[in-house]
C-alpha cells in the first residue's frame, strides 16, 4: 500500500520496534563460556561487525570463576596468591578492556555489546553512562532503585555495586566487552580482590537484594530489553 | 616531504583528556590509513585510535601512561612519499643505494638543538657518531643500527643531557631499542661523557624504572614523578615568548619535583657574625699569602660539615620504603651564574679545613661560571647551602634538592642593634648579624631535630675557632 513514509518521523510512532530504520540488536545467549573462549568470539564478531557482515550484537553469558585485568589494573588489586587462586579453581586473565581488576563467575550475568556506535553514538562517556541506564532501567523492573556515582562507572545500589562495567572501543567505534551483573552470584569470591580499585564500597548481588534470586533466563531477558531501548534498537532474541 | 601530526581525538563531548595506555605500533612500523596506531584509556573505557593516513610512524610525542588534553600531538606519521626516504631499509640494497645519486645529507655538525624538531628517524641517524662503514654510504647506517637507534623521546632526552651517544647503548627492548632503563644503567656504568654544556644541577635519572611496568600504576608513579609538565598560558600582544634552555628546563623540572614530593618546612635562627670577622681579620694575611679568598659562605660550610655528622637524619634522604644516611658529607654551594644556577658540590668537605674548603668553593665557583665543570662535580651533594643574602634579601625559603633532606639558605650579613649583656647588664651594642634559614624534609627531619642543628650550628659559627 503506498503512503507516505518518512524515515525520520517513524522513530515517534507507537509501532517503533518495527520501523524499518530501527537497526537490529541480536541478543544471543551463550550459557556459560570460558573467559578466553568469549574473547575470542568478541574479537571475531568486532571484525565482522566493522567489515558489516553483521547486526549488532549483544552477548549474555555467564562466566566460570575468574580474575580479570583491565588496562589499567593494579597487581596489589589481586589479593590472592597464586596457590589460593588455584585451590579455588580461580583463572586470572589479562584483557583489553578499560578498567581495574574485576572477578566473574557463576550467577553472574555478563553481557558483551558489540555494537557499532557510528553515526550518532560516537562518545565513549555516553556509551558507559548508556550502559548504566540500561542497567538501571533493567533493576527497575524489580522495583530496585540503583543509581551512578560520580567518578564510579558502574551501577550502584546504595553504597554498593551490583554491576561492574569496563569497556573497549576498537578502531571504527565498534565496542567490546560491557558489563557484568550480580545475580545469584557468591560474593565471598569478590574477597579475591579489591573490585575495580575501590576499596570503601561493597559489592551487592539481585540474590542479596530481592532475598531471593531470580531465574537467570528472566533476568538475561529483561536486560535484553532495557538495553534495545536505550540504544534505540529492534531486539532480536537467539 | 607530507609529514602528519596525530591528535588525541575527541572521543566524547565531556572528554577532555585520555592517558596513552599503549602504541600499537613502533617508530618506523608502515601503518595503513585507519589501522590502529595506539590505545588510549579514559575513564572504564579502552579505545584504539586510528592512523589518520597510509605512511610510517616516525615520532612518538606522547609516551605511554602519559595524560594529555585532546588535541595534543601524540605522534607524527610521515606519508609514503616522504617516508620512503626516511624509512627505508637501507642494508639489504647498500650497493644500490651508495650508487644512487642521493641528495647529500650533511651528517655530522647536526648535534645541534635542531635536532629535537626533525623527524626522530632523522635525529637519531644524525646522532650517531661511528664513523668507519657508514661513511661508504651516503646515508649510512644499516637497519639494523637504524632499529637500535630508534629511541623514545624522552631516552633521547636523557642521552642528550648526558652527552650520551645513543648508538652505544645495547638495548633490551622490542627490537633491540634502547629503553630508559638501558641507558640509565649504562650512564651509570659511567658511560656518560662530558656534555656539551654542564649537566644541570642536579641529574633527574635515578627513578628506578618501573619493574615489568605491565600495569599503569608504575606508569603513572612513573609520570608523576620523572615527567613533569608545565601548563601554558596565552601570550598577549607584545609578549615575547623563548623556549626555555636546558639548564632551566631542567631546574625547572627538578623544583617541580622536588616540592611535589618532599613536604617542606622551614626553620629560622640568627647568626652573629663578631667572632667570624675576627677569626677572618686574623687570618687574612696568611690566606692572602696563600691565595685564597676565604668567604663568609666558607666558613658557614665549613661549620655545617662539622655539625652534619651529629645530625644523621640532616644528612640522609628517604628513598622508597627505608632512609639513606649518608656516609659522606658533600655539600652543594648553589652558584648564581646570572642567568641561571648550578649547584657545585664539595666532596667530603667534613675532611677539608676552612682555607681547603674555601678554595675548593672557589675553584667550583670559577669553573660553573666558565661552564667547564664535570658532570660528577654537580652530583652526590648530600645538603646544600644556598645565599640568597648576597644581594642584600633578609632571607629566602629555599626548595630542597631532590636527593637530600635540608638545604641551608644565608641571609644577608647587616650591622643591627641587638641587646647582649656586658658585665652583668643589658646593653645595646651594634654587631653584624644574619638570619639563617633551613629547609628540611619533614618527612625524616623532625622539627626539633631541624632547631637541634640549628642551635648547635649557631654556637659553632659563634665560637669559631681560630684555627679552622
Amino acid at each position: 500500500m503506498p503512503r507516505a513514509f518518512s524515515p525520520g518521523s517513524s522513530r515517534s510512532s507507537k509501532d517503533s520496534l518495527r520501523t524499518p530504520e530501527l537497526r537490529a540488536l541480536h541478543a544471543r545467549r551463550l550459557g556459560t563460556l570460558a573467559y578466553a573462549e568469549a574473547l575470542a568470539l568478541q574479537q571475531q564478531l568486532v571484525a565482522r561487525r566493522r567489515r558489516g557482515e553483521i547486526a549488532d550484537q549483544l552477548l549474555l553469558l555467564e562466566h566460570p570463576h575468574v580474575i580479570t585485568l583491565g588496562t589499567s589494573a593494579r597487581t596489589e588489586h589481586v589479593l590472592v596468591d597464586d596457590d589460593m587462586r588455584q585451590l579455588l579453581d580461580i583463572e586470572i586473565h589479562d584483557t583489553g578492556r578499560g578498567g581495574d581488576v574485576t572477578y566473574h563467575g557463576p550467577g553472574q550475568l555478563v553481557g558483551y555489546p558489540i555494537l557499532d556506535l557510528k553515526p550518532d553514538r560516537c562518545d565513549l562517556h555516553r556509551y558507559v553512562r548508556d550502559i548504566e541506564a540500561a542497567l538501571i532501567d533493567t533493576l527497575r523492573t524489580w522495583a530496585i532503585e540503583a543509581g551512578r556515582k560520580p567518578g564510579l562507572t558502574g551501577v550502584w545500589v546504595g553504597a554498593d555495586k551490583v554491576a561492574a562495567i569496563g569497556v573497549r572501543v576498537a578502531s571504527g567505534w565498534i565496542t567490546s566487552h560491557g558489563f557484568a551483573l550480580n545475580v545469584s552470584t557468591d560474593l565471598q569470591f569478590f574477597d579475591a580482590i579489591v573490585p575495580c580499585g575501590i576499596r570503601q564500597y561493597g559489592v551487592t548481588s539481585l540474590e542479596r537484594l530481592l532475598g531471593e534470586a531470580p531465574p537467570m533466563d528472566d533476568v538475561l531477558e529483561r536486560t535484553a530489553r532495557c538495553f534495545a531501548t536505550t540504544f534505540g534498537r529492534a531486539l532480536h532474541v537467539a | 616531504m607530507a609529514r602528519i601530526e596525530v591528535p588525541m581525538p575527541q572521543m566524547g563531548e565531556s572528554i577532555a583528556e585520555g592517558t596513552v595506555s599503549k602504541w600499537l605500533k613502533n617508530i618506523g612500523d608502515q601503518v595503513s590509513r585507519d589501522e590502529p596506531l595506539l590505545e588510549i584509556s579514559t575513564d572504564k573505557v579502552d579505545a584504539e585510535i586510528p592512523s589518520p593516513g597510509a605512511g610510517v610512524l616516525v615520532e612518538v610525542a606522547v609516551q605511554q601512561g602519559q595524560t594529555v588534553e585532546v588535541g595534543t600531538v601524540l605522534g607524527f606519521i610521515e606519508t609514503e612519499k616522504g617516508a620512503a626516504a626516511a624509512a627505508a631499509p637501507s642494508a639489504p640494497a647498500a650497493p644500490a643505494a651508495a650508487a644512487e645519486p642521493e641528495a647529500p645529507t650533511p651528517e655530522p655538525a647536526s648535534a645541534q638543538p635542531a635536532a629535537a624538531a626533525q623527524p626522530a628517524a632523522k635525529a637519531s641517524l644524525a646522532a650517531s657518531s661511528e664513523g668507519g662503514a657508514r661513511a661508504d654510504n651516503g646515508r649510512g647506517d644499516s637497519a639494523e643500527e637504524r632499529l637500535r637507534q630508534r629511541s623514545t623521546p624522552l631516552v633521547r632526552r636523557i642521552a642528550e643531557e648526558h652527552g650520551v651517544d645513543i648508538a652505544q647503548v645495547s638495548g633490551t627492548g622490542h627490537a633491540g631499542r634502547v629503553t630508559k632503563q638501558d641507558i640509565l644503567s649504562f650512564i651509570e656504568q659511567g658511560g656518560a661523557q662530558q656534555g656539551r654544556e654542564p649537566a644541570a644541577p642536579t641529574a633527574p635519572p635515578r627513578v628506578a624504572a618501573a619493574a615489568g611496568g605491565a600495569f599503569s600504576a608504575d606508569a603513572l608513579w612513573d609520570v608523576f614523578y620523572s615527567q613533569v609538565r608545565h601548563p601554558e598560558f596565552p601570550a598577549r600582544e607584545g609578549d615575547r615568548v623563548e623556549p626555555m634552555n636546558r639548564i632551566r628546563r631542567l631546574t625547572a623540572d627538578h623544583m617541580v619535583r622536588a616540592k611535589r614530593v618532599a613536604p617542606h618546612v622551614h626553620s629560622f635562627i640568627e647568626i652573629d657574625f663578631t667572632q667570624i670577622d675576627r677569626v677572618r681579620s686574623a687570618g687574612k694575611a696568611r690566606w692572602e699569602q696563600a691565595g685564597v679568598k676565604v668567604s663568609y659562605t666558607a666558613f658557614v660550610a665549613w661549620a655545617v660539615a662539622r655539625v652534619l655528622p651529629e645530625f644523621p637524619m640532616v644528612n640522609s634522604t628517604v628513598s622508597g620504603e627505608g632512609v639513606i644516611y649518608r656516609g659522606s658529607v658533600n655539600i652543594g654551594i648553589a652558584v648564581d651564574l646570572n642567568p641561571g644556577l648550578i649547584v657545585p658540590v664539595v666532596r667530603r668537605a667534613d675532611e677539608l679545613n676552612l682555607s681547603g674548603i674555601a678554595k675548593r668553593i672557589g675553584d667550583l665557583a670559577q669553573r660553573a661560571r666558565d661552564k667547564k665543570l664535570a658532570p660528577d662535580e654537580i652530583q652526590g651533594a648530600t645538603f646544600s647551602i644556598t645565599n640568597p643574602g648576597v644581594l642584600g634579601t633578609t632571607v629566602g625559603m629555599p626548595i630542597i634538592p631532590e636527593g637530600t633532606a635540608a638545604i641551608l639558605g644565608t641571609g644577608a650579613i647587616e650591622k643591627k642593634p641587638v641587646v647582649i649583656e656586658a658585665d652583668g647588664h643589658d646593653v645595646i651594642a651594634i654587631r653584624k648579624r644574619s638570619l639563617f634559614s633551613l629547609g628540611y624534609d619533614h618527612r625524616i627531619v623532625d622539627g626539633a631535630d631541624a632547631a637541634r642543628f640549628l642551635a648547635r650550628l649557631k654556637s659553632v659559627l659563634e665560637g669559631f675557632p681560630e684555627d679552622a
